[in-house]
């Protein structure tokens, strides 16, 4: 009834080619947008901040970058943890070897560096594809994980292995709170989500589709695959370079190669698959999901425990956890293989017709 | 030279293990197209079962043999793998026939993540041992032809034989039996095997099942050696590297992968792990994975790759 379309005229050719058609999704946005940035900061105390919000946005942010490879583009890496590792000891070494690197310059570069990375270990997706490539890609994560614990250079010498970033600030903003820290956080999702819903929709995220959807009839139509796979790697592992050191940064604030092994990648392949495969609402939902799952389950459980008037010891709850978490993943495949994005967009579709039924 | 081939002989027999892991992998890929990362839980989860079993056995039915106590804890291992394989047949495949492979692979870490999960639930999560009264001593062989001989694990022998054994097992499975003839012909053309009368459904359980029993003996080797405790899941990681170098289809090709990664994993850590300062075995058998990769595509021993339009 009041989400539609109707009566919402597209004039000009810039009218048609807006993120949201529809004005009551501008405005939305807008709104969550500001909700985010003006409400939230005020409404929570810090435990919420450091354990809920900011790991949910670095995974939001570091999901979008693994959605543009394996969710448009169709090359599955597990190895996203690796690109991770690569921007956080980069940023963290161009923040600690040259004086006064401004942090967002440092957090940039780190990406950049994930970048060079990303595509060196993305050539093998020129010569193979689907699960072999998967497997190619933890070659990547296992030589980051021996590199950033036994290079010292990476560490800056530091004798225990482990890297700390002091003092962040941006032109004169001390970012100290958990606060300043999601605020900070956020301006950074908000811009990547923005530039990389505009990369899919342009050419380039055409070009990687098309090759994910049959990369020979992509290449007979005159789509270099060699450009369009590296540049999916080249921007994939950039955003989700920056995503790794802003967790190191922020989130973590001192971190060891640990932070970034194998189970971050599967984490993060997790959250693409459960919000939505090719979607960059559905990053957002995934990471949500992935980071408030454990902690309800964690004060869920003993809960349930009391209520039954047993006490649940730490080992238990945490294996129960895996357990739970494993079988609502399959759980969750079963149901809806397309992800939390198709639900929304179903959602949207029956909104739009409500309250009728055709 | 001697230390050269008791370094080579170091490998092979890690290779074995690997290769007993990659052939799990190997059957489910073939029979049902589904990249099982769950193998290495399977692995765990079966030795678990074993270990404590063959302790509590004694315990409750008030018997003293070892023997007796491993032979029954090894079929109770064996029986809950079959449960196992029939539950995932039954709660998970039937339900995912025809998705793409990627969203198998993820609901096979679901998987991994429940089984790691009710094995460390079940049977605690210390680390266990199993005595299958393999001897430990080392012995020297090949004294007469050159000086000093070489050192060889016993343990190692037996398990080489144990493997050995099973492999030949499994060749006679799939070439004797209806059941195996049923497996090699739904591995090859899942279509015409239905159309036959193959059940899908029953094959999918029988081939868990069958790497059920290779994980069981891949435990039961590596916790003879090791212990049995969570870090047997990383043999899975592993397993990764043999597969894709000897093929995704092709069970020759985990075996001879599986030894090819487990000697030069051993030789370069040796001899060239001492330049780039250690622990370098963890990623070469990848690194070496992938460079066959950028040559042969479909690995070592795998069916050509053909893209059809």
């Amino acid at each position: 009834m009041i989400y539609r379309e109707n009566g919402q005229f597209k004039v000009a050719y810039r009218d048609d080619q807006q993120i949201f058609p529809i004005a009551q999704d501008r405005w939305f946005v807008l709104a969550l947008l500001a909700f985010a940035f003006l409400v939230v900061p005020f409404l929570f105390d810090d435990y919420v901040y450091k354990a809920i919000l900011i790991p949910f946005l670095v995974l939001a942010l570091a999901a979008i970058g693994v959605n543009i490879l394996v969710g448009y583009c169709g090359q599955i890496s597990l190895g996203s943890g690796a690109f991770m590792a690569v921007g956080a000891y980069m940023a963290y070494n161009m923040f600690v070897r040259f004086d006064g690197m401004p942090l967002i310059a440092a957090l940039l570069l780190g990406g950049g560096f994930a970048t060079l990375v990303g595509i060196v270990f993305g050539i093998p997706s020129l010569r193979v594809k689907g699960l072999y490539l998967a497997v190619a890609t933890l070659a990547a994560q296992f030589f980051c994980d021996w590199a950033f614990s036994r290079i010292p250079w990476f560490t800056n010498n530091s004798s225990s292995g482990s890297v700390a970033v002091g003092r962040l600030e941006v032109m004169g903003w001390h970012i100290n709170t958990p606060v300043e820290k999601y605020l900070f956080c956020l301006s950074f999702v908000v811009v990547f989500a923005l530039l990389a819903k505009n990369l899919v929709r342009g050419a380039i995220g055409r070009q990687w589709m098309a090759i994910r959807d049959m990369d020979v009839a992509a290449a007979v139509i005159g789509i270099r695959p060699t450009y369009a796979k590296l540049s999916a790697f080249a921007v994939s592992s950039f955003i989700v370079g920056v995503a790794g050191a802003l967790w190191g940064f922020v989130h973590l604030g001192s971190w060891e190669p640990l932070a970034f092994s194998i189970d971050r990648s599967f984490q993060l392949l997790f959250i693409v698959i459960i919000g939505g495969l090719g979607s960059i609402m559905g990053s957002l939902f995934g990471a949500a999901f992935i980071v408030i799952l454990p902690i309800f389950l964690n004060q869920f459980l003993p809960f349930l425990g009391s209520l039954f008037g047993v006490t649940i010891s730490t080992a238990l709850i945490s294996h129960t956890e895996y357990m739970i978490f494993g079988a609502l993943i399959v759980w969750f495949l079963i149901a809806e293989p397309h992800g939390l994005a198709r639900l929304w967009s179903i959602g949207k579709q029956k909104l739009r017709l409500w309250p009728f039924p055709h | 030279m001697g230390f050269f081939l008791e370094t080579v002989f170091g490998g092979l027999m890690a290779g074995v293990l690997y290769s007993l892991v990659a052939l799990g992998f190997v059957l489910i890929f073939k029979a049902s197209g589904v990249f099982n990362f769950a193998q290495g839980a399977m692995v765990l989860f079966a030795a678990l079962a074993m270990a404590r079993f063959s302790q509590w056995l004694p315990m409750w039915l008030g018997f003293e043999s070892k023997w007796l106590a491993n032979i029954l804890a090894f079929a109770i291992a064996a029986a809950l793998m079959f449960a196992f394989a029939w539950l995932v047949e039954r709660l998970v495949l039937r339900h995912l026939v025809n998705q793409e492979g990627v969203t198998l692979l993820m609901a096979t870490l679901g998987i991994t993540y429940f089984l790691d999960g009710l094995g460390q639930t079940i049977f605690g999560s210390a680390v266990y041992k199993i005595d299958i009264g393999m001897p430990k001593q080392p012995i020297f062989v090949f004294d007469s032809v050159f000086q000093g001989g070489l050192l060889i694990n016993q343990e190692d022998l037996y398990a080489a034989l144990i493997a050995a054994a099973l492999v030949a097992a499994l060749t006679i499975f799939f070439q004797k039996t209806t059941t195996g003839r049923a497996l090699r012909a739904v591995a090859d053309d899942h279509q015409a095997a239905q159309s036959i009368g193959i059940s899908l459904q029953r094959m999918w359980v029988v081939v868990w099942f069958v790497a059920g029993i290779t994980a069981l003996v891949a435990g039961m080797i590596w916790g003879s050696k090791i212990g049995v405790q969570f870090s047997l899941t990383t043999v899975a990681l592993k397993a990764l590297p043999v597969i894709i170098l000897g093929g995704l289809t092709s069970v020759p090709g985990a075996i001879v992968g599986g030894l090819i990664i487990g000697v030069g994993e051993k030789l370069s850590e040796v001899y060239l792990g001492p330049f780039f300062g250690g622990g370098i075995e963890i990623w070469f058998s990848y690194v070496l994975a992938l460079i066959v990769l950028l040559v042969r595509p479909q690995g070592l021993f795998g069916e050509k790759i053909i893209d059809r339009v």
